[in-house]
């Protein structure tokens, strides 16, 4: 698979597709360059933003990409996605014992991004981020992979966006930890710090970060009925994050995200405790 | 004839220490029928994982009280057996208390070893009512049911009598060092026997004499019986949890292997130069099986990992899927991976060191589908575990089998995988509409 963008160079072609998509922005808009396109006009983005299948296709998990945007534009920082170009990371078929069709996928991805010169992706998803960073570069895709949250923590301290934190005053956020963020990754902290930042009360799971419970749906679980058992995993979380009695369940994944709101409203306490992502509260927090 | 005593206790010795090492070449015969993996890498990292966790036992701690216990006996252990070198000299030789000479130093250790045996009769009580009356979830899986229970419970008993022996021979010698016997010659210090001996005092010295010889023969012969009861028991982490944490994961707990076989076959697929048609050339090997379905198809780490296992339950405690009660429970594919390379190992004794296929593999006779199924790959089993064992590495080399062998994953996951290789992601949606999120309000 030859990537659009080189090809819309070999061929001389940068369409005004393309160039409407980095240039005739209006206000309020977000603004999402392409790969492709940055390419076509020679230039370099910073930062690719890896969106995920999640993050691209689902409802809810569309919110955060939007979210994650708005915090990017915002801050001016030079970024582009693969759009049309991204496939999923083969994340789910590894999980499920499918090896071929994982690295199919990945040297498949990993053909576009080396194509395009790619150091370093962002991703919201810590799916995609623990296959890009640990599995791509054995099949030949190295890049330096963080996660969102370690992204925006780092945009903060360099001041490229500052968090005004005034309406979380008070409020009791916990975190809930995503197994592929913590557990596989040891990356605790970033998502912390940033609630913390918030000017907001960070309260703690009975399971937390090493010891975090799962979502229930890591391990392609997500897409299949779970097992016969007494229980779901997501219900047993939620009572978890339900006990120490948030306002907001913080989630750094679009696959908890959607889990634990499920497990929000089986319990009927939407009305009084949301589920968002890091991302939603700190765009939530600068009003865009 | 003086000499009998001293031969008996080495001919004792001999068994015992050569049972122990039929044992220990079985063991390691069974462990290299897993396939060969490399682990020359970062050698500093994984001496000092080691020394960290099988030394200095940093992930007991997790959960304090079990910890903090675990850690007395097992120091009680290490530390009371420098003395089970003065038993071995002083069985060879005929000698009495041989390292008396210490003087001070020797009243020292002995003295500690006392005030150790006490701390681990203490411990292992309590470990007894923590089993047994308290009944901790942990303990009570189906999987504990039987010979794993009584284990359990037979390993305390054990260490309840040997400690009991150790302080009984020493109220004896104590006593009998009070009454000025000959042989008998003044030397250690007794702050725990000495409260015992006094019930010796009415007894006439040839009886403390056999009560002393006795004591000292039980204890020793009770330690040579407990090396070989190790194999059987799990209580073969004592030896194992130190290779088995230098031999353990250093990459991200997130971090899954790259399957090799599926890398080159992958390569060929995208190459636009293979000829897809052309006959395989005639020597070359066998297309490898991908995944596993049985132990011999496992690496041999994980088979080390197996022979490991503590039965702690401590993974199983932590894993949401055993705690929403499915079926999965992974100190029950440990335990089910051990049982079966056990009985692998018993095949290959009884058909001269090869293995005749029996019929059975530990994927189905084992380990079922729906135990394999409802893993949410989250690691907390593999943080849980005090010795670095990764029961999911296991999980996922079976389902690796299911899939690409036998294409028996459950249907839902079949369409996700339909759906990816048809459209780029695990839902049915146009990988030309990935982009649409940009342009909605
Ligand atoms: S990785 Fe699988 S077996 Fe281990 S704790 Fe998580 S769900 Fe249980
Ligand atoms: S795998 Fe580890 S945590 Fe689980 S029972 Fe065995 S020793 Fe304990």
């Amino acid at each position: 698979m030859v990537p659009l963008g080189l090809l819309t160079k070999w061929i001389g072609l940068t369409g005004p597709r393309n160039h409407n998509e980095i240039t005739a922005i209006m206000e309020n808009e977000l603004k999402v360059p392409t790969m492709a396109a940055l390419f076509a006009a020679g230039q370099q983005p910073e930062v690719l933003f890896w969106v995920g299948c999640a993050g691209s296709f689902d409802d809810r998990a569309k919110k955060i990409t939007k979210a994650f945007v708005k915090i990017l534009n915002k801050a001016n920082v030079s970024f582009a996605v693969l759009g049309t170009e991204e496939s999923c990371t083969g994340d789910p078929a590894k999980r499920a014992g499918n090896e071929f069709l994982f690295q199919m996928q990945a040297v498949t991805n990993i053909e576009v991004l080396n194509a395009y010169g790619v150091k370093k992706v962002v991703t919201a998803c810590p799916h995609c981020f623990n296959t890009l960073k640990n599995e791509y570069p054995g099949l030949g895709g190295n890049y330096e992979v963080v996660h969102h949250t370690q992204f925006l923590k780092q945009l903060l301290e360099e001041g490229r966006i500052t968090m005004e934190g005034g309406q979380y005053k008070g409020k009791r956020i916990t975190f809930h930890d995503p197994c592929y963020l913590g557990r596989a990754n040891n990356v605790y902290e970033a998502p912390r710090d940033l609630i913390r930042k918030l000017d907001a009360e960070l309260v703690e799971m009975k399971n937390c970060k090493k010891r975090g419970l799962c979502c229930g749906a890591g391990g392609a679980q997500m897409f299949k009925e779970p097992e016969k058992g007494n229980k779901d995993v997501n219900i047993e979380r939620t009572e978890q994050a339900l006990d120490i009695k948030p306002d907001i369940i913080a989630a750094g994944c679009p696959f908890c995200n959607t889990m634990l709101t499920d497990g929000v409203k089986n319990k009927e306490k939407e009305s009084s405790v949301v589920v968002m992502d890091i991302a939603e509260l700190i765009a939530r927090a600068e009003d865009l | 004839m003086d000499y009998i005593p001293n031969i008996v206790f080495a001919i004792i010795l001999i068994a015992g220490i050569g049972f122990f090492v039929e044992n220990i070449k079985k063991l390691s015969r069974n462990i290299k029928l897993g396939k060969s993996v490399d682990t020359s890498d970062n050698k500093p990292q994984r001496w000092k994982n080691m020394s960290r966790i099988a030394l200095g036992q940093t992930k007991m701690v997790v959960r304090p009280i079990a910890g903090i216990l675990h850690i007395i006996v097992y120091l009680g252990f290490i530390i009371i057996n420098i003395e089970v070198l003065e038993i071995i000299m002083d069985g060879l030789f005929g000698t009495h208390r041989i390292f008396a000479f210490l003087g001070g130093f020797y009243s020292f250790l002995i003295g500690s070893f006392e005030i150790l045996a006490l701390l681990v009769i203490i411990a292992v009580v309590v470990f007894w009512i923590r089993r047994n009356l308290i009944k901790l979830g942990r303990f009570l899986n189906p999987e504990m049911d039987g010979w794993p229970k009584k284990d359990g419970n037979l390993i305390l008993y054990i260490e309840l009598v040997l400690m009991v022996l150790f302080l009984t021979m020493n109220a004896a010698d104590y006593q009998l060092q009070q009454m000025d016997v000959a042989h008998y010659t003044k030397a250690g210090a007794f702050p725990v026997s000495m409260f015992i001996a006094p019930l010796f005092e009415e007894m006439s010295i040839a009886s403390i004499i056999l009560l002393e010889r006795s004591a000292w023969w039980l204890h020793i012969v009770g330690i040579l019986i407990f090396l070989n009861y190790l194999y059987y028991s799990k209580h073969l982490h004592i030896l194992l949890a130190f290779p088995n944490t230098y031999f353990g994961k250093l990459r991200p707990k997130g971090q899954f292997d790259n399957l090799e076989a599926v890398t080159k076959e992958v390569r060929l697929m995208m190459d636009p130069s293979a000829d897809p048609f052309a006959a395989p050339d005639g020597d070359a090997p066998l297309p490898e099986k991908f995944g596993a379905s049985d132990v011999m198809d496992l690496k041999w780490v994980q088979l080390l990992n197996a022979y490991t296992c503590t039965e702690c339950g401590r993974c199983t405690s932590e894993c949401p899927a055993n705690q929403t009660g499915k079926k999965l429970s992974p100190r029950k594919i440990m335990m089910d991976t051990r049982d079966r390379l056990e009985e692998v190992g018993k095949n290959i004794d009884t058909n001269k060191g090869a293995f005749v296929d029996d019929g059975k593999q530990l994927l189905g006779d084992y380990i079922t589908h729906e135990e394999l199924w409802a893993c949410t790959s989250c690691n907390a089993c593999v943080e849980a575990c005090p010795v670095s064992i990764d029961p999911l590495s296991i999980i996922m080399d079976m389902r690796q089998y299911l899939v690409m062998e036998q294409s028996a994953a459950p249907s839902d996951l079949n369409n996700m995988m339909g759906n990816i290789e048809n459209n780029g992601a695990p839902w049915p949606f146009n990988q030309m509409d990935r982009l649409n999120w940009s342009k909605e309000s």
